[in-house]
């Protein structure tokens, strides 16, 4: 039997915690990809990212910079990490540290290594700030909301959209307020964990479902699966779901990537009311943390990125199984101490 | 009356709704009547055949099959604008 193609892939996003990064449910799917040999190279922020040490999914990990240390410190560190690794593709998991990863998308592929990742005007237009008037633009349907910098804005912004509001941070988290009280410490907690500004919107009673999906930067639609939370944990999170069969939420992840031209994968969090009515909570700019299920259920993004990063001809996928559930789990890993001081002296396990 | 679309049923009474991903476990008589539904009978005949299949009042059951079906359409698990 021949040989298999051993491709060299950095993934983020190891922080596999009870608010998962995407990282290991995107190992899992490379690994299942069928044409190559992946070695991954997981690169990791933090000692305590769970990733690193699991068995069986990052063959080597490498310590890389905060977001905010830029971009040059980010491609300073991966070009060391390639002189050692040779890196053919890496795969971002995090929103917050995309800009970056973008703004060296044409340096790292000098460097031979691949991105597939959406252009900074595609990740600038879905962010929360900008979905409203996205969501106008494109006829798709998106809660009003308004953007503020000082809680004294609080009063007259709930006045507009009426309480229960939704009080959203910069990046993550999201709290329902049903009254001012509530709405001033939400706005205090986001503020302080992920600065300024912070997004007020209006609340939309309903089902929340998911969608991830891939897009190949031409308009296409490489695969569309939409997902029910069955179990969700106090931060939010999915901590079981299921495989659903909606016509009308995959039409409208199919519209949102003709229309955006989409490049790489994406999240769509949607709420379906009691009317049937979709309306687009959020649009994440990369795999959600339960990707995974998406191998599961027949149609494998990660590993279709993979393919499409690597100029792989990758042909849409329609089948996947309805009715495929995901179930996570809390597992505790032993880890001797050197493995840690490892990481954290040298940067690199 | 009929079930939604594509609502899978197993032989065992469990429901799925692939739209929603909803799924439901029924008793064995709500089983019965989910499966007579499945095969296009109405609610008459689902009737007839529930109460000579089972030592039940027909009264009783009557009104047990009326709250079965609200049940039914508030999980949205019944096609109303279908009647048979």
């Amino acid at each position: 039997m021949a040989k298999k193609k051993v491709i060299h892939i950095g993934v983020t996003g190891l922080n596999n915690i009870d608010s998962p990064g995407p990282g290991i449910a995107v190992i899992r799917g490379l690994r299942e990809n069928g044409k190559y040999e992946v070695r991954i190279i997981g690169l990791s922020y933090e000692s305590m990212e769970p990733g690193i040490y699991m068995p069986g999914m990052a063959d080597k990990v490498y310590q890389i910079p905060y977001p905010a240390a830029g971009t040059d410190a980010l491609l300073q560190r991966l070009t060391y990490i390639h002189d050692t690794e040779r890196l053919d593709l890496i795969i971002p998991n995090f929103d917050a540290e995309l800009y970056n990863f973008i703004k060296l998308a044409d340096k790292l592929a000098e460097l031979g290594i691949q991105t597939f990742l959406p252009s900074l005007e595609q990740l600038d237009a879905r962010d929360k700030i900008n979905l409203f008037h996205f969501g106008k633009q494109h006829d798709l349907l998106v809660p009003r909301d308004r953007t503020i910098h000082q809680v004294y804005e609080i009063p007259k912004v709930a006045t507009e959209l009426s309480y229960p509001i939704v009080v959203k941070g910069k990046y993550y988290e999201a709290y329902v307020c049903y009254n001012y009280e509530q709405a001033e410490k939400a706005f205090h907690k986001l503020h302080a964990k992920w600065g300024l500004p912070i997004i007020i919107q209006e609340f939309v009673k309903g089902t929340e479902v998911n969608v991830a999906a891939l897009g190949d930067g031409k308009g296409n639609a490489i695969s569309i699966i939409p997902m029910r939370k069955m179990y969700i944990t106090d931060k939010g999170k999915a901590w079981a779901g299921i495989t659903i069969e909606d016509d009308d939420l995959s039409e409208m992840a199919r519209k949102f990537i003709s229309t955006t031209k989409w490049k790489g994968g994406f999240e769509l969090e949607v709420m379906k009311t009691a009317d049937n009515k979709l309306y687009i909570m959020e649009v994440n700019p990369r795999f959600p943390a339960w990707i995974y299920l998406t191998a599961g259920a027949g149609q494998n993004q990660p590993a279709a990125l993979m393919h499409m990063a690597l100029g792989d001809t990758v042909k849409p996928m329609k089948k996947y199984k309805v009715g495929k559930l995901f179930l996570r789990y809390a597992w505790d890993l032993i880890i001797d101490v050197e493995q840690f001081q490892q990481i954290s002296a040298f940067g690199e396990l | 009356m009929r079930l939604a679309k594509n609502i899978a049923v197993s032989e065992t009474g469990f429901l799925f709704n692939p739209g929603s991903g909803d799924s439901f476990s029924c008793n064995p008589v709500a089983a019965d009547v989910i499966n007579l539904l499945k095969e296009g009978k109405s609610a008459a005949q689902i009737s007839a055949q529930i109460i000579s299949k089972y030592d039940v009042d027909e009264a009783e059951f009557e009104k047990d099959l009326q709250d079965f079906w609200m049940q039914l359409k508030e999980n949205n698990l019944l096609n109303t604008s279908a009647t048979k």
